[in-house]
């Protein structure tokens, strides 16, 4: 689909390779890759959020849907921040053609960002959007997200960016223990009944070619990463496929091996999946715009 | 989940300022690591507490309330049994 304004159709829009002032090109790659941090968060958040109510028991469902509430929460952060950094910069448009969804002139806010922004500017990774499915893939899901942002918030909390990395300290606790939570699932129904190994498996081949995203860097996490912002996706690929490894072999799972992995949700191209998560998710404040409750 | 396997577990939190672990109240899991973590998902949201103790109910062994009167009612009145109904001679100093 072409939008109208499109970064690579549009010369008048800045490029990352234009020799315009370094500063906004930081301040640009910044506030994207703060966006994505947000999106990541978000958009897992929600999924899990679809649990609520409907856990298979009790204290999974209050499990669950504390660990929604943990990254939603995540999420929010990272957006006050992304909306502080937009409203400094009012000409801020985006290099990469983002419509924060207010008017122009006006100061944004972290529901701007959450409600108004539609799918091909969310900059999540493509594994976040995957359906819930059943037990066994939320918490794969969970367990391969988790034990992503267990390394990155780990290396985040040096970034020479400060909010992100106080963001990232507070984060790296909740990872934590979601990590604790969903591998130990993951072993329980890896190494469960005959049923509970089969909906592990085929949540297994649904999943995997989504995690390769999680490690290949867009251009504004390049950018941010060699401004000292960001953290090194080839550098928590190996610690994440070290843990994965470990679990697995617990959990009577194969890793697979020479899988074509999926890709673009960091660059607003998603599978159709989000499309229906936002509309969801963001049909309240479309339809009352600035309303509170 | 077959729900039958998983036993019922009490468990029991000791509060930030605490001395002793209270009970909380009950959960079901299918192990010692899961009831520990349910038990934090559950009664540690609102920072009630900073240690957990779990321990199955079937090891929870109560005294019959119907014997209360037997085991209880004899101890009422056995002043003797308090060290204050002593006097201590003076020469007694460091006891």
């Amino acid at each position: 689909m072409v939008r109208q304004n499109h970064p690579e159709s549009d010369k008048s829009r800045r490029d990352i390779s234009d020799s315009g002032p370094a500063d906004l090109n930081r301040e640009a790659a910044l506030i994207a890759y703060t966006l994505h941090l947000a999106d990541n968060a978000l958009v897992t958040g929600h999924r899990n959020s679809e649990w609520t109510g409907h856990g298979p028991i009790l204290e999974q469902d209050i499990a669950i849907s504390n660990i929604a509430l943990d990254l939603i929460g995540q999420a929010r952060n990272f957006y006050q921040y992304a909306a502080r950094l937009i409203n400094q910069v009012p000409q801020f448009i985006g290099p990469w053609g983002d419509n924060l969804g207010s008017l122009p002139g006006t100061l944004i806010t972290e529901d701007n960002l959450a409600y108004f922004r539609d799918s091909w500017d969310f900059k999540n990774c493509l594994l976040a959007e995957q359906p819930r499915g059943d037990w066994a893939m939320t918490i794969l899901r969970q367990f391969f997200f988790s034990t992503y942002q267990y390394y990155l918030y780990t290396d985040l909390q040096s970034s020479r960016d400060h909010q992100i990395a106080a963001i990232s300290e507070k984060a790296f606790k909740e990872a934590a223990y979601h990590l604790q939570w969903s591998s130990e699932w993951v072993v329980r129904l890896g190494d469960g009944t005959n049923e509970s190994h089969i909906r592990m498996q085929q949540a297994l081949d649904i999943l995997w070619p989504f995690t390769g995203e999680l490690f290949q860097l867009a251009d504004y996490e390049q950018y941010a990463l060699s401004n000292g912002l960001a953290a090194d996706g080839a550098l928590i690929k190996s610690r994440w496929e070290r843990k994965v490894e470990e679990i697995f072999a617990e959990a009577m799972l194969a890793v697979p091996r020479n899988v074509w992995m999926q890709s673009g949700g960091k660059q607003g191209r998603h599978t159709e999946q989000l499309g229906y998560l936002l509309a969801e998710m963001q049909s309240l404040q479309r339809a009352y715009p600035g309303n509170e409750w | 989940m077959n729900e039958k396997d998983w036993p019922l577990w009490e468990v029991f939190i000791r509060s930030k300022q605490g001395l002793d672990h209270k009970h909380a109240g009950s959960l079901h899991a299918a192990d010692a690591r899961m009831a520990i973590e349910n038990a934090r998902d559950v009664y540690t949201r609102r920072m009630e507490g900073v240690s957990i103790w779990v321990v199955e109910s079937k090891y929870v062994h109560a005294s019959n309330p119907d014997e209360a009167s037997s085991f209880y009612d004899p101890a009422n009145d056995k002043v003797y049994r308090h060290p204050t109904f002593y006097k201590l001679p003076e020469e007694l100093k460091n006891m």
